[in-house]
């Protein structure tokens, strides 16, 4: 192949070939994870800690996808930062929201 | 070079630098960003879905928590699993395109296709069932145990909710019952809030119908163009075995799956 390429290390900076164990050790523990989701949901806690352990682990699973299945940790750093830029907005929607959820009883406004 | 991949001969390996790039790192990077571009304009429409049901779950609880028990959530999570699988298929034919493995590249898309269509089968024998218990919101939506419901009769009532494998259902009150008692105030039923409670318990199903919905319509595109792809990739129409071309679709079906991630939990799990 690599007489295909400009250079070997301009087809590097391209693509990084992830490799078969790499892929499949993401596979089983996203696997793992799907499991282990479903059966914190057996657990007799409260339902604000279900949430929390539910996210938590959508949260990890949803890294392992960006950054292996999806390349990101061999990207450029504009990829990066499209990436991060788009979970900092969901986080702004989603952080104030709540804030404003949790706090709207504090003063007794009419109407709020 | 405008009409690159009917010139370059079939099978040459090597991919087309379009004109107006300096190199193929330039021109592969410009495609990355476009459709991640594309994918953070995705992720802000699904996280104002998500977010609303958010804000109406934390504003009736009990309502959505009766809801969500008619999910099953074992179907979903064989359902879960066929399509991380099939996002493992996808990021294989990805690196089938790297080391230039033209059979791997079909072989691995039409799996892709294959895991899609079987997530899509049994997401609507889900909404066959969920339709068939009148719990699709509309005209015909009945709170299960309501007096409107045809099999309001008390042991009618545990059976259905034994039938979506939620044993815990306890006492045999039915969700009409129960939400009437969420909607006490100081021992009597407050109707305002009990006639809320109910809007929000079909309220659930809105959520659960359009977000679903959505993401089958995403999945459903996604099936189109794996197919599309293995078909250009079979022809060998791609120039350099497709490498940007299958890394940018491989990009917006990992992108599918990472949505199910979190609407999976959300509407199936969470209490």
């Amino acid at each position: 192949m690599s007489e295909l390429r400009q250079s070997p290390e301009a087809h590097e900076q391209i693509h990084h070939v992830i490799s078969l164990k790499t892929y499949m050790a993401i596979y089983a523990a996203l696997l793992v994870l799907l499991v282990a989701t479903v059966l914190a949901s057996e657990l007799p806690i409260s339902r604000s800690a279900h949430l929390f352990v539910a996210m938590t682990i959508a949260v990890i699973k949803a890294v392992l996808i960006m950054l292996f299945f999806m390349h990101v940790y061999y990207s450029a750093p504009l990829i990066w930062i499209t990436a991060v830029g788009s979970i900092v907005w969901v986080a702004l929607l989603i952080g104030f929201l709540l804030a404003d959820n949790w706090s709207r009883d504090w003063l007794n406004i009419l109407g709020k | 070079m405008s009409m690159p991949s009917t010139i370059t001969p079939p099978d040459s390996g090597r991919q087309d630098l379009l004109h107006h790039f300096d190199d193929l790192e330039q021109q592969h990077l410009s495609s990355s960003l476009g459709m991640w571009f594309f994918l953070a304009s995705e992720v802000m429409f699904f996280s104002g879905l998500i977010a609303s049901y958010m804000l109406y779950r934390f504003w009736s609880p009990e309502a959505f928590h009766l809801a969500s028990a008619h999910m099953d959530k074992w179907v979903g999570l064989a359902n879960t699993g066929v399509l991380l699988t099939s996002s493992l298929t996808m990021a294989l034919a990805v690196r089938c395109t790297q080391v230039g493995d033209r059979k791997g590249i079909v072989r691995n898309l039409l799996l892709t296709a294959l895991f899609a269509v079987a997530f899509l089968g049994v997401k609507a024998y889900e909404y066959r069932v969920e339709i068939n218990h009148n719990l699709f919101p509309g005209p015909n939506f009945i709170v299960p145990g309501s007096p409107r419901d045809p099999h309001a009769s008390p042991g009618h009532a545990e059976a259905g909710a034994s039938d979506h494998g939620e044993g815990g259902h306890g006492g045999g009150a039915s969700d009409y019952e129960r939400l009437r008692q969420a909607s006490m105030v100081d021992g009597q039923v407050d109707e305002q809030e009990f006639s809320r409670n109910q809007g929000h318990f079909q309220l659930m199903f809105v959520f659960y119908f359009f977000i679903t919905g959505i993401h089958a319509f995403h999945m459903i595109i996604g099936v189109v163009l794996i197919l599309l792809f293995a078909v250009l990739a079979q022809m060998r129409w791609f120039s350099g075995y497709g490498q940007t071309q299958i890394e940018m679709l491989g990009l917006y079906w990992h992108f599918v799956d990472l949505v199910w991630v979190f609407v999976y939990p959300l509407l199936y799990l969470v209490e």
